[in-house]
């Protein structure tokens, strides 16, 4: 009976076989990709990570809403599972990680995390996230203006929206009726400072309510409620009825970075208590229901890690940015002979 | 050829860039129904529709947060700030976003945005209508700070300015608005972000102002005039980039160097005009380099005698001018 129940999800959600494949593949690759960048961090080969490990479910049903012909992103630093979804590469996840020239995001200018792809809408990422959503906004205004049937999504986390950006964005998106949505993963902690220190009301999605705005609360450790509610705010904007506060209820497993040492804040039995709802765990009831067994996923997991392995070997032999480059991209064009700035 | 006043021109210039391009929005405080507090944008919601002359909520971050996306993702948006005051809430908008955004994207996303700031003081504007902001924001890598004083100028920088693929900050000096007057040609021409102008030649002493110091100087050199100096006075219209070439070509002309700026002295942008000349003119200098500027105070105080404390005069440029031409 429950199979049956499980079965009927992702069929009245309208996702197929190969659907789901990808959606396990973005998470097992997010998951992969996760843990040997750490270990990188850890051995000395990579001065900087941020892990994603408990995003996944969320960020992977949120791509799947995405239509990514036309949408604008504005992901933010914890958001791998999300980038990859929507088509970024391991090789392009090292290149970032050992900030490589070729790294696609910033020429290895930005820390690890900061994703960045013009072809892909992707709108580069700022390490202070609040500043994210007035631009994410704007990007909604942009495609209202232009009539380009996109819809705007910003991302970001729930100590982000104790700044006055996310408030001022919330009320600008929401008196100008855009198509925007703000999509909040909260994992119930700002580096140490646990949700209740950033807000009063029990949910990010009651903040909503000073906005006129809807605000969802969905569990995030579930991929097909993470879709089945970023689809439906994706419809709404879409439809000229204005922007959602999707909030997705996550935890991360790691700390905060890899220069953070979450022994002080939190206890390892909360986190084990989690892992237990890891979204990974359980997109495989999923997977049965839809038939894709557990050889098949193993042939899977087994071509993903060899492509991390090639691609973490191919991304440390690439060329480092040249100190002489250090000051392109300041401004389009180079400045006249006699100015200066 | 048409006579206009300074903010003439701006609202003229807006209004036929917004006729060519419809790509152009504006975002602000006041600038639909009220037409703007300066009436910069008169008429522009009646021609031009809601939909791109934006009365936005009182909330500049979001004003200049708003205007980056909406310009990365294809419009080309000005950004008004009421005062340039009230930038203040924006600086991380402008400074930490709207400048790097090229840069840390590798040249990936441009952000083809002008913020337009009236600035500057002498109209009882107190400390919060009154400031000038340009050392903040010409001190930044990523940014054109230009400050044109004439409408000729404002005229032919504003269409450089939003034809620009990069942020730019655009300063009116609001004394200037109607006070000052000049012809603008009936053709259409621009004028390049980056160069200086000289707009009065001279032999004994060179000035370099922007603003209404500009206009301050160009009076005083008037008045010393008839005692036999004779002022060379350079329109520093753009900050950032900043005119190395003509800067110094001047300095080294009379060899005598006075940089007068209506911000306070420590820190300003005329520190920066200084330290160049020093470092790269020095041998063909006659006097150390002069600066007049405003006093060490955090703002501007509303009350006549303090407001006219804080503010150069061409009568206080006048002393300076002797002082160096008599050295």
């Amino acid at each position: 009976m429950a199979t049956a129940v499980t079965a009927s999800r992702h069929l009245a959600l309208g996702l197929g076989e190969t659907d789901l494949v990808a959606m396990y593949r973005a998470m097992r690759l997010t998951r992969l990709l996760d843990q040997r960048m750490w270990q990188m961090n850890r051995i000395g080969r990579a001065p900087f990570v941020i892990s994603t490990g408990g995003h996944e479910g969320a960020e992977v049903g949120a791509a799947w809403a995405i239509d990514r012909r036309r949408d604008w992103i504005r992901p933010y630093y914890r958001d791998l599972a999300l980038c990859l979804a929507l088509g970024l590469t391991a090789l392009e996840t090292f290149l970032g990680l050992f900030a490589k020239a070729e790294d696609p995001a910033s020429g290895g200018r930005q820390m690890p995390g900061h994703f960045s792809d013009a072809g892909r809408r992707i709108f580069t990422c700022s390490s202070p996230v609040g500043t994210q959503f007035p631009q994410g906004v704007g990007l909604a205004l942009a495609a209202r203006t232009l009539g380009t049937g996109a819809v705007a999504w910003t991302f970001g986390g729930e100590g982000a929206t104790s700044t006055g950006d996310w408030h001022e964005a919330m009320n600008f998106a929401s008196v100008h009726k855009l198509p925007w949505v703000c999509v909040i993963e909260n994992n119930g902690y700002a580096i140490s400072e646990t949700a209740a220190k950033q807000m009063v009301v029990k949910n990010v999605a009651d903040r909503a309510v000073a906005y006129g705005m809807p605000g969802v609360t969905v569990d995030g450790m579930d991929a097909l409620a993470a879709y089945e509610a970023a689809r439906d705010a994706r419809a709404r904007a879409a439809r000229g009825d204005g922007p959602t506060l999707l909030e997705y209820r996550v935890y991360r497993y790691m700390p905060h970075t890899s220069d953070d040492d979450d022994r002080k804040y939190r206890t390892r039995e909360e986190i084990a208590d989690w892992r237990r709802r890891d979204p990974i765990d359980r997109f495989a009831e999923v997977l049965d229901a839809a038939g894709i067994d557990v050889a098949r996923r193993a042939e899977i997991d087994a071509a993903l890690q060899a492509e991390v392995d090639a691609a973490l070997d191919e991304a440390a032999g690439r060329a480092d940015p040249r100190p002489e480059d250090g000051d392109r991209h300041v401004y389009a064009t180079r400045l006249a002979e006699g100015l200066r700035g | 050829m048409a006579e206009k006043s300074n903010v003439q021109a701006v609202h003229d210039t807006l209004q036929e860039e917004f006729r060519r391009d419809e790509r152009l929005i504006i975002i602000g405080e006041d600038v639909g129904v009220r037409g703007g507090v300066f009436r910069v944008t008169e008429g522009f919601l009646e021609e031009f529709g809601p939909l791109r002359v934006i009365d936005a909520p009182l909330a500049e971050s979001a004003i200049v947060g708003v205007a980056i996306g909406a310009a990365v993702a294809g419009l080309r948006p000005i950004a008004e700030m009421q005062f340039a005051d009230f930038s203040a809430p924006a600086f991380e908008q402008i400074v930490d976003e709207a400048a790097r955004i090229r840069y840390r994207s590798n040249g990936g996303f441009g952000v083809p945005l002008v913020i337009r700031m009236p600035w500057g003081g002498g109209v009882h504007g107190a400390l919060y209508h009154s400031q000038s902001m340009e050392a903040f924001y010409a001190h930044v890598p990523g940014l054109k700070v230009v400050v044109p004083s004439t409408p000729y100028d404002i005229t032919g920088m504003l269409r450089s300015a939003i034809a620009d693929p990069d942020p730019v900050i655009f300063l009116e000096h609001k004394a200037t608005y109607r006070l000052v007057k000049g012809e603008v040609p009936d053709a259409y021409y621009t004028i390049p972000l980056g160069p200086a102008d000289v707009k009065r030649a001279g032999t004994d002493v060179t000035v370099y102002a922007y603003g209404l110091m500009l206009h301050h100087s160009l009076a005083a050199a008037a008045l010393v005039e008839r005692e036999g100096i004779s002022v060379n006075v350079v329109d520093v219209r753009s900050l950032r980039p900043l005119d190395a070439e003509t800067i110094l070509r001047e300095a080294r002309k009379t060899g005598k160097c006075l940089i007068v700026y209506e911000d306070n002295r420590l820190f300003g942008a005329g520190a920066e005009i200084a330290a160049m000349i020093a470092e790269e003119a020095f041998d063909d200098l006659d006097a150390p380099v002069m600066r007049l500027a405003g006093p060490e105070s955090p703002a501007m105080p509303f009350n006549k005698p303090q407001e006219d404390w804080f503010m150069q005069s061409p009568e206080k440029i006048a002393v300076k001018m002797r002082e160096l031409a008599a050295y």
